[in-house]
């Protein structure tokens, strides 16, 4: 072999570049990929709509009361004070009432704790020296304004302002875990439609190259692991795209809706982590479920036969979902073990995890597992995509459904 | 082959001695009892192929023959079953990429794409940069008269045109061997003129071309060598001539005697039909025949000695069978 010939071919990577360029491109600016972007923004929008409509109802029925809980005439004070403000003077400031029934001489944080009423704070003390509980999370919202009724009511504004005391309520260790099994529900759902819906997207992509009969033309000039790195690379990249769409219209419409990310508990990990690991495991659940789905299109010569091939992974895939969701149940357990094991289930469990446990290693080796799993799944897959895809193509699919049940016999000598 | 090397005919040996002991051209391609199953199917049976760097090489037979499979076993898109295949000198022609161009039977480019798009991807898949086939890409569609091309997407495009364009993406990054399959299947009179004349310059240019046929007269006209192909085996390859050699020249005699003793003359295989007698020619030679007419006054009133074709060497080897799939295969693509 001379020299000339020894450099002579694009290395794997190299290739798989020039493959993904071209998909990632050529999907971007794609009809196809205006309705991928808008698909999935449909129920963002309803959501956010619902979301806004129901916390405005949630805020005018319920939540948005502080109830007041000093002598009958600093109540009537500070209640007068409250609607003078808000009526006279526009001062947004939620209506003041005073604590009533069997909760009248409870102590507020009990009261807030163990949910007896709907007040969102309680203001006690006097007017010259009150005292606002409340939720930490609620705390700096009604604090400048409790300071300004007191103020109002004991006549010494705008000249001082008494210092408000707080009094942090501690939230049970039960809402706690309830509320962070929403966001982990939440969490999980998210990445369930993401990648059953980008990896759908990959397989059409690659049935659409076979009908157009490209795939020789690639099979001929570069490795078909590179085709097949490529192709799902290119879909990862445009799923960040996606996402990185979906992410600012989200933003925008939580901006615009008033609707407030309190409705979820905040992960155990803090939620800039828990973003950070969402989309860790979407890109691993994506790579995953990814090259099952190529390497199920590298044996199909036709939408028909995706169809049928894909429905048992698309089911199975469901099954894992319920599994993961199941498992989120019961931390701790064996079954949740199982799940964060098992390669499909592991992206849907840790996500949940991270929502509900706080430490970190667990998600160090889950990753390190996981990406151990794309790296046998994408070399196994990639190497039955290289056996059959050059045995489906073309005469496969002018033989329509016979094509996959024919090929171990085809003869695509000509 | 359908045969061991050692069990060909002496003229055929000494085709491939001759093709492996020209230093001043060394193979671009040798192939050695190359076979391919699938599954319960023969697809190729022993196939063997010597191509000389700069020269043009026709794979002749019928659909189904086994053309594509040996094509692809060449280019290393699927690997032999048994046998060795090398490709300027290298057994793994993948590696070698960069100085192969392969257009295949079946046709295919992204729709979407610009002509100059897709040639220059096209390139890239062989190492070459984009920027620059996009410059190589324009270039060549200005001078196949396609300048108005370059913008145009492919699904714009004629059957005919998208075939040019994938043609020059398979030259883009200028190949020292250009692979066809059945490049001449689906264009019209003209565009086969104008591929056959493109054909000759790369060979002209040093480039080694070998394409896949079923159409004997583009191998006839443009081939220095010829594998045919049937069944999955290889009958014959070797050189065009030695091939049209296979067949002894025909001799038809016109004369003006109808009986005489110069009848004895003619060879034992000689036939009447009408006023013509029809034989072999004798392996000695016309002249000792010619005597014996003149001698025996037979009167010629005309002789001609005609050369077999390759269409006649081409059932003399592969049989009727196969020539008679071959011009069904030909008849199918006049009508589509």
């Amino acid at each position: 072999m001379s020299n000339t010939t020894a450099t002579a071919r694009l290395t794997t990577l190299q290739a798989a570049w020039v493959v993904a360029r071209r998909d990632f491109l050529a999907i971007l600016f794609s009809r196809a990929f205006i309705f991928f972007l808008l698909g999935p923004l449909f129920p963002i929008v309803v959501g956010g709509l619902a979301g806004g409509i129901g916390s405005k109802v949630q805020q005018q029925a319920a939540a948005i009361e502080i109830g007041v809980q000093m002598d009958a005439a600093q109540s009537a004070a500070m209640i007068d004070a409250a609607t003078m403000l808000r009526e006279d003077a526009g001062v947004a400031i939620p209506p003041l009432v005073p604590l009533a029934g069997k909760v009248a001489t409870d102590a507020p944080e009990a009261i807030l704790r163990e949910r007896r009423g709907n007040y969102a704070a309680i203001v006690s003390g006097t007017p010259e020296a009150p005292v606002l509980t409340a939720p930490s999370d609620q705390m700096e919202r009604f604090r400048g304004a409790v300071g300004l009724v007191a103020a109002t009511a004991g006549g010494t504004s705008p000249s001082s302002f008494p210092e408000v005391a707080t009094q942090e309520v501690v939230t049970s260790a039960a809402d706690v875990k309830r509320n962070r099994v929403q966001t982990a529900q939440a969490g999980q759902m998210l990445l369930f439609l993401l990648t059953m819906l980008l990896g759908g997207m990959v397989l059409s992509n690659l049935v659409e190259e076979k009908g157009n009969k490209i795939i020789e033309v690639l099979a001929a000039a570069i490795p078909m692991d590179a085709v097949f790195l490529g192709k799902l690379f290119a879909m990862l990249a445009v799923s960040f795209v996606g996402i990185a769409v979906w992410g600012t219209v989200g933003v925008l419409i939580y901006l615009g809706s008033g609707w407030d990310m309190a409705s979820f508990a905040a992960p155990a990990v803090g939620w800039p982590m828990f973003f950070a690991f969402a989309v860790i495991y979407f890109a691993m659940g994506y790579l995953i479920l990814g090259s099952l789905f190529l390497s199920i299109g590298s044996m199909a010569a036709t939408v028909r036969e995706v169809q049928t091939l894909s429905m048992p992974v698309t089911m199975m895939q469901l099954l894992v979902f319920f599994f993961a969701s199941y498992a989120m149940a019961n931390p701790g357990s064996t079954i949740e073990l199982a799940a964060a094991i098992f390669p499909f289930s592991s992206p849907f469990a840790m996500l949940a995890r991270a929502a509900q446990s706080e430490s970190l290693w667990p998600h160090a080796l889950a990753i390190a597992w996981q990406a151990l799993a794309v790296a046998v799944l994408v070399k196994a897959g990639a190497t039955l995509f290289r056996r059959r895809v050059m045995q489906s193509g073309p005469r496969g699919a002018r033989s329509g459904k016979r094509g996959f049940w024919r090929k171990r016999a085809a003869d695509p000598a000509a | 082959m359908d045969m061991p090397l050692s069990d060909r005919s002496t003229k055929d040996n000494r085709v491939d001695a001759d093709i492996a002991e020209d230093t001043a051209h060394p193979l671009a391609i040798e192939a050695r009892g190359l076979v391919k199953r699938f599954g319960g199917t023969l697809a190729v049976d022993g196939v063997d192929i010597s191509v000389r760097e700069g020269a043009i090489y026709g794979i002749l037979g019928p659909n189904g023959a086994g053309k594509t499979t040996t094509l692809r076993m060449l280019l290393g898109i699927i690997d032999p079953d048994a046998g060795v295949r090398r490709v300027f000198g290298h057994d793994r022609p993948h590696e070698i990429a960069k100085l192969i161009g392969y257009l295949p039977e079946e046709r295919g480019l992204y729709p979407a794409m610009k002509g100059v798009e897709a040639i220059a991807f096209m390139g890239a898949l062989r190492g070459l940069p984009l920027d620059e086939g996009r410059r190589r890409g324009a270039e060549l569609l200005e001078n196949h008269g396609m300048g108005f091309a370059i913008e145009r997407q492919i699904r714009a495009m004629s059957k005919g045109q998208a075939q040019t364009v994938q043609l020059l993406g398979t030259l883009v990054h200028r190949p020292r061997l250009v692979v066809l399959d059945e490049p001449f299947s689906g264009l019209d009179a003209i565009n086969q003129g104008k591929l056959e004349r493109m054909i000759r310059e790369l060979a002209e240019g040093g480039t080694t071309v070998i394409f896949s046929t079923h159409v004997i007269h583009h191998a006839e006209r443009l081939c220095e060598g010829v594998a045919i192909i049937a069944g999955g085996k290889v009958p014959y390859a070797g050189s065009v001539e030695a091939a049209r050699d296979r067949i002894p020249a025909q001799v038809r005699l016109e004369t003006r005697a109808r009986e005489g003793a110069w009848l004895a003359a003619l060879p034992q295989d000689a036939r009447r039909e009408g006023d013509f007698f029809h034989f072999s020619l004798p392996e000695a030679g016309i002249e000792s025949l010619l005597k014996a007419l003149i001698d025996g006054e037979a009167g010629i009133l005309s002789l001609s000695i005609e050369r077999a074709g390759l269409h006649d060497a081409f059932v003399h080897i592969a049989g009727e069978a196969a020539a008679r799939a071959l011009e069904a295969d030909n008849a199918a693509e006049a009508n589509r």
